[in-house]
């Protein structure tokens, strides 16, 4: 398989939250603005290259049967130095990711390279796999964020953008504003490759 | 807080899957079937409290002694782990008839979120013993009761009439979207 059809893979065709649709807990709950969905991004972007670098190397080590606990220590230890890194050196983002930092751990989309892609092809695919995937998942993040930020906020990256009179939907903000909208995204997301698709065919 | 107060917090106002994003996977992925719901629930419920015992101890009784803190999450993933594997052969052993119900159900529940968030909340919160293990059975129970009432209305959506694109995934998250804000009415109860 060419590198590039792997990492568009990534973000397209396979992109984890529109198309899999697995990683859904975090996407939806940190991605009330753009900031936290950039760092959230970031964050996952590092776990996923680390452990599917990791585990690319172990792969042929590794015995079949202890394989998840094994893909697991491998992904705890990158969300670990992850985590100690952010409260070093970005502590009002470790703050507002809170909980789910820690909960990388079992994010679906990490557990679901290592065990589809890392542990059966080479180091460098690994890599590029891992870039692609969490590169897919921050743009859903960020799509996800802006629209909530601007909407509910009226803000982008904390700057004022729609007009002072405009009163912010804290909906968006809110829960419900995160559901409805992801449902909505991925239906828009759809649409637009059956269209893609059948104007191919 | 009292013990109530966190029974009706977890269930109703933050609900962990409507309100704090908490095993948003399993509550999408086995909301299909009312029976497959409640089976759920019920090995949720049992893991996450026993899970919530045991990592208490660990913290307080390991990490916290020997200032190895930064080493939870590790610890806590490994613990949940192996509990959800001991769990299915202890079950298997003494309990077939409840592993038949439960057993399909306890190899997804490692890679729930609700497990090792909660186990972590309990900490972050400084909760004591008896509250770690009633927050812990309220965070399940709202778990339980949101599958539950969103199996019903997707036993429904099945014969609805929905526009193709929005079908199956979409549409369970927008009804989840309108499901949270309803739980948002519980909002001013603690």
């Amino acid at each position: 398989m060419k590198l590039s059809k792997i990492f568009r893979d990534g973000i397209i065709n396979d992109n984890p939250i529109f198309v899999q649709l697995i990683g859904m807990c975090s996407t939806l709950a940190v991605s009330t603005n753009v900031v936290n969905s950039v760092a959230m991004g970031a964050a996952v972007i590092a776990v996923l290259v680390g452990s599917n670098l990791v585990i690319s190397i172990l792969r042929n080590v590794i015995p079949d049967k202890i394989r998840i606990p094994a893909f697991v220590v491998v992904i705890a230890t990158f969300v670990t130095i992850v985590e100690m890194f952010m409260k070093a050196y970005a502590p009002p983002i470790y703050e507002a990711l809170g909980i789910f930092l820690p909960l990388i751990v079992v994010n679906c989309i990490i557990l679901a390279r290592a065990e589809a892609f890392a542990s059966k092809n080479g180091i460098v695919a690994s890599i590029v796999d891992g870039i692609g995937m969490g590169i897919g998942y921050t743009i859903a993040l960020v799509v996800l964020g802006a629209i909530r930020e601007i909407f509910g906020a009226g803000t982008f990256l904390g700057m004022q953008v729609l007009p002072a009179s405009y009163q912010p939907a804290g909906i968006f903000i809110m829960p419900p504003g995160a559901f409805i909208l992801l449902g909505i995204l991925i239906g828009v997301f759809n649409l637009a490759r059956r269209k893609k698709s059948s104007s191919k065919a | 807080m009292s013990i109530p107060a966190i029974l009706i917090s977890t269930i109703f106002v933050n609900n962990y899957v409507l309100a704090r994003f908490l095993g948003i996977c399993p509550f999408l992925g086995v909301s299909n079937k009312m029976e497959t719901s409640a089976g759920m629930g019920v090995a949720v419920t049992f893991v996450v409290t026993l899970s919530s015992i045991i990592t208490y101890f660990i913290q307080k009784g390991i990490l916290d002694l020997l200032g190895l803190q930064y080493l939870q999450t590790i610890v806590f993933i490994l613990v949940i782990a192996a509990l959800v594997q001991f769990v299915e052969l202890v079950l298997k052993k003494i309990s077939p008839s409840l592993y038949n119900a439960l057993g399909v159900y306890l190899p997804l529940i490692t890679t729930n979120c609700v497990v090792l968030g909660v186990a972590i909340l309990n900490i972050q919160e400084g909760y004591d013993l008896v509250r770690t293990i009633f927050n812990s059975l309220g965070s399940s129970i709202g778990f339980t009761l949101a599958l539950i009432l969103m199996a019903g209305i997707r036993e429904k959506l099945e014969i609805a009439d929905i526009p193709e694109v929005l079908k199956g995934f979409p549409i369970a998250l927008i009804t989840a979207g309108l499901m949270s804000i309803a739980f948002l009415g519980f909002g001013g109860l603690v």
